[in-house]
């Protein structure tokens, strides 16, 4: 315990410089910005970013760049709630209930409990680490591809308790969700699959590309086709801030989230994205009225939001401990050590101790930024809810193009997200939900892959996802929840129920 | 009107020749098409190299990371710009050596299509293996890949990748035919080397030395001439007594076919600079690479390289039947 004290102390020793917590100040305002705009997520701006940083020293930037990443995930809240636009996958689910409230009036209560709900996990999330950053390495490990593959099917059965109308037409679009992840390069043979030649498809579709097509220009499209429902986000625009009623609702789905996301966060592949999802089952499942879940629920704004913060800041347990980065941003700030002559890796702790403990504490002034930056914008951020619509969307138009484009460089993701847009227009018209699509996409790829592998190193036994217990326990979870999910609806025609 | 569209076309020409009378390029930012995401070690080298450019140039060399299908699309794009000097690349062994092997539908030829600038630092292949494995030496790991032979798993970074090729390239010669398993990457493979689910794979020395350094997992060889003073405990694979598997992962900058060889010449210049540089040397260095001599670092030697490497390869993949499409 007193080596955490003192740990943390010359941790925050370093965070606490002047120069780092200007450069936290800049990192953090920068990523919110960059992440309020759709499309333009932490990996370009990191990327663009980059040369700027030679000129630091290696704790300095990384801090900034690290205030970058962890700003452009709040920043991605934003634009779901507001536009609904969901900037990463980990934001789909924000989208669901954040942006009902938004149609409510209330886009400043669910902007405030996302911030406030992030900075609380945020906070818990940063003492994890560095009390048991070390021994929860090992978690990272005990996953190998027949565990991830499991823990993916328990995802897709949250896909299905996602959905608000029927239970056929959520399962059809997780399937669909499934089949767009398989478009591309095949991993293990490099043979190609439903590209039809065309070179850009080679490597999949984009998750941004999907998601703001399907959520982002099919919303515009649905917007100027009922305009009544646009001025109900105009007149009312109500609260700023959550009051206590507010809180008294959601404390313990913050709570509840920031324990799933740190511990989701923490597995390599990309783990974190499964927070917020399954954050909002949890709270969905609890609900005495799970009824009001999609239509401005504020629990699940609150829930997922602390989930995704939570999940953001343990994902670096790996990259931190070991070296070993969890998803592709993690990947990026490997680079951005390497390029500053820290070679990341198990030696990072003991080596470079004032850069290891001056990052984890940094988390915790990055987030306390966070609040400082995004409180007083709520704001401005509700305000710009009362430009007129015919003025947004073309505004809102042009910031996902030219977020598109930044990502690839491909003028054909710009082509893509307006075919998407149409597709996304036609299935909410036919009362089709996106959010399990999208669901079903993020976690397609995953499940197919760590299937494959698990199946190679088993040389072909299925037996291999019952004989490993993590795994069964895993499969034994989904199952339960799948019963869950599918008794009301036998039980009750829950069809009939839920439809709008 | 008429008026107005012949004054602006005179003001164009003038402006153009005046570029043309001063002639001193850069005038401008140059854009360095690096054909993988961000944060690997071809962007990394990319990144130290150009940073030290930028300086003996007088404009900044922009990063542009477009990857995709084993980092051909990028060079695919490089390929096909305007030959100013403004669009250049980092190609590496993979894209300008393995990539006509890998894809047959391949949009450039690296023999042919380009206008090479200059080798930069290359990044040594190391054979590396589980904690757990039954061996602690190369003899005694081929030893074990004979007794064992399919029942080993070997592990690469997906098709097309530099532990893919060079893993390949490896079992080639060391006549083994493990099971392979496929990752998204370096980071999830090691992941599960380090947790015992695979046996072994190659890769670059910057992936996987943390994790020998930290006792996560063993290296068997290095596959250079020489020891690496960031390993200087793993023997060479000639040390250790394999002849004909010498691997280093390089990387080298080259402008599109068509180039003026004045501005080749001057990038060559700002290259050669950068690798003479003590600080960009140290950071280089640091990250386990090899620099190039000095008669390895002429845009002659280069293509040499590149045709050398290409025999090299073609014959390696196309045994093995790997091809990405």
């Amino acid at each position: 315990m007193s080596d955490l004290v003192s740990n943390l102390s010359l941790g925050f020793g370093v965070a606490l410089s002047l120069q780092n917590l200007g450069l936290a100040f800049l990192g953090c305002l920068v990523g919110t910005l960059i992440g309020v705009l759709p499309g333009v997520g932490p990996i370009a701006t990191i990327a663009m970013l980059l040369p700027i940083t030679f000129g630091l020293d290696p704790v300095g930037a990384l801090i900034m760049l690290a205030g970058i990443y962890y700003g452009a995930q709040y920043g991605g809240s934003t634009t779901a709630i507001l536009v609904n636009i969901p900037g990463e996958a980990t934001s789909v689910v924000t989208t669901l209930d954040g942006h009902q409230m938004a149609r409510q009036g209330r886009a400043g209560v669910a902007l405030g409990i996302a911030a406030i709900g992030s900075f609380f996990a945020g906070t818990v999330a940063t003492l994890v680490i560095a009390a048991l950053g070390a021994p929860l390495t090992r978690l990272a490990l005990i996953f190998g591809p027949a565990e991830y593959f499991s823990l993916m099917v328990m995802g897709l059965v949250f896909a299905v308790v996602l959905a608000r109308g029927s239970i056929l037409k959520a399962v059809a679009m997780i399937l669909v969700g499934v089949l767009l992840s398989t478009v591309g390069t095949d991993l293990e043979t490099g043979e190609e699959r439903m590209t039809f030649g065309l070179p850009f498809l080679s490597d999949g579709i984009d998750f941004a590309v999907l998601a703001m097509g399907i959520f982002g220009i099919a919303e515009i499209l649905r917007n100027l086709d009922q305009t009544e429902t646009r001025d109900v986000v105009r007149q009312a625009i109500g609260r700023l801030l959550p009051n206590r009623d507010d809180f008294k609702q959601s404390y313990a789905s913050v709570l509840r989230g920031t324990v799933i996301g740190s511990i989701l966060g923490i597995l390599p592949g990309n783990g974190a994205v499964l927070g917020p999802f399954a954050s909002y089952t949890v709270e969905k499942k609890l609900a005495k009225d799970p009824s009001r879940f999609g239509r401005g629920a504020i629990e699940g704004v609150a829930g997922p939001e602390s989930a995704n913060n939570a999940g953001a800041q343990t994902s670096f347990i790996p990259l931190l401990t070991l070296g070993i980065p969890p998803n592709a941003v993690m990947a990026l700030m490997v680079g951005a050590m390497t390029i500053h002559g820290i070679v990341p890796g198990p030696q990072v702790m003991t080596r470079n101790p004032n850069l290891f403990w001056g990052m984890i504490a940094s988390m915790w002034v990055g987030n306390l930024m966070l609040l400082i930056i995004n409180l007083p914008l709520i704001g401005m951020w509700v305000r710009l809810l009362k430009v007129p619509y015919r003025l947004m969307f073309p505004a809102i138009l042009m910031f996902c193009c030219i977020g598109i484009y930044s990502i690839n460089s491909l003028p054909t993701d710009v082509v893509f997200i307006g075919l998407f847009g149409l597709v996304g227009y036609l299935l909410i018209t036919l009362g089709f939900e996106p959010a399990p699509m999208l669901l079903g996409f993020v976690l397609g790829k995953l499940m197919e892959e760590n299937l494959r592998r698990a199946l190679i190193l088993s040389r072909g036994s299925l037996s291999t996802f019952i004989e490993r217990p993590v795994s069964a326990g895993l499969l034994a979870v989904a199952i339960v929840l799948l019963v869950l999910a599918l008794l009301p609806s036998v039980r009750k025609g829950r069809d009939e129920v839920f439809t709008e | 009107m008429k008026k107005l569209a012949i004054a602006l076309a005179a003001g164009l020409g003038l402006a153009a020749t005046g570029a043309q009378a001063q002639g001193a390029y850069p005038q401008r930012p140059i854009t360095m098409i690096v054909p993988f995401a961000a944060g690997g070690p071809t962007d990394v080298v990319a990144r130290i190299v150009g940073d030290h450019m930028s300086r003996t140039l007088g404009q900044q060399i922009v990063i542009e990371n477009v990857a995709g299908a084993g980092g051909t699309t990028g060079i695919t794009r490089a390929a096909q710009a305007q030959p100013d000097g403004y669009t250049i690349m980092m190609g590496h062994m993979g894209t300008h050596g393995a990539a006509p092997a890998l894809y047959p539908n391949l949009k450039y030829d690296p023999t042919k299509d380009f206008a090479p600038i200059g080798l930069a630092a290359g990044t040594p292949i190391v054979i590396v293996a589980k904690k757990d494995f039954p061996a602690n030496d190369l003899k005694g790991f081929l030893d074990y890949m004979k007794a064992n032979g399919e029942k080993v798993n070997m592990a690469h970074a997906g098709v097309g990748s530099v532990s893919h090729m060079t893993g390949i390239f490896f079992n080639s010669v060391i006549k083994a035919k493990p099971t392979m398993v496929a990752y998204r990457g370096t980071g999830p493979a090691l992941n599960d080397l380090m947790a015992n689910t695979v046996d072994y794979m190659t890769d670059q020395i910057v992936n996987v030395a943390p994790q020998i350094l930290g006792g996560n997992i063993k290296a068997f060889a290095i596959a250079t001439p020489e020891r690496s003073p960031a390993l200087p405990n793993v023997p060479t694979t000639k040390e250790a007594g394999l002849d004909g598997f010498e691997v280093s992962a390089w990387n080298a900058a080259f402008a599109p076919k068509g180039t003026s060889p004045e501005i080749v010449a001057k990038l060559n210049d700002a290259l050669v600079k950068a690798l003479d540089d003590e600080g960009t040397r140290k950071r280089l260095l640091d990250l386990g690479g090899v620099i190039p001599v000095k008669a390895e670092r002429t845009p002659e030697s280069l293509q040499k390289l590149v045709e050398s490497e290409v025999a090299r390869w073609t014959p390696v993949l196309k045994a093995a039947g790997a091809t990405a499409e």
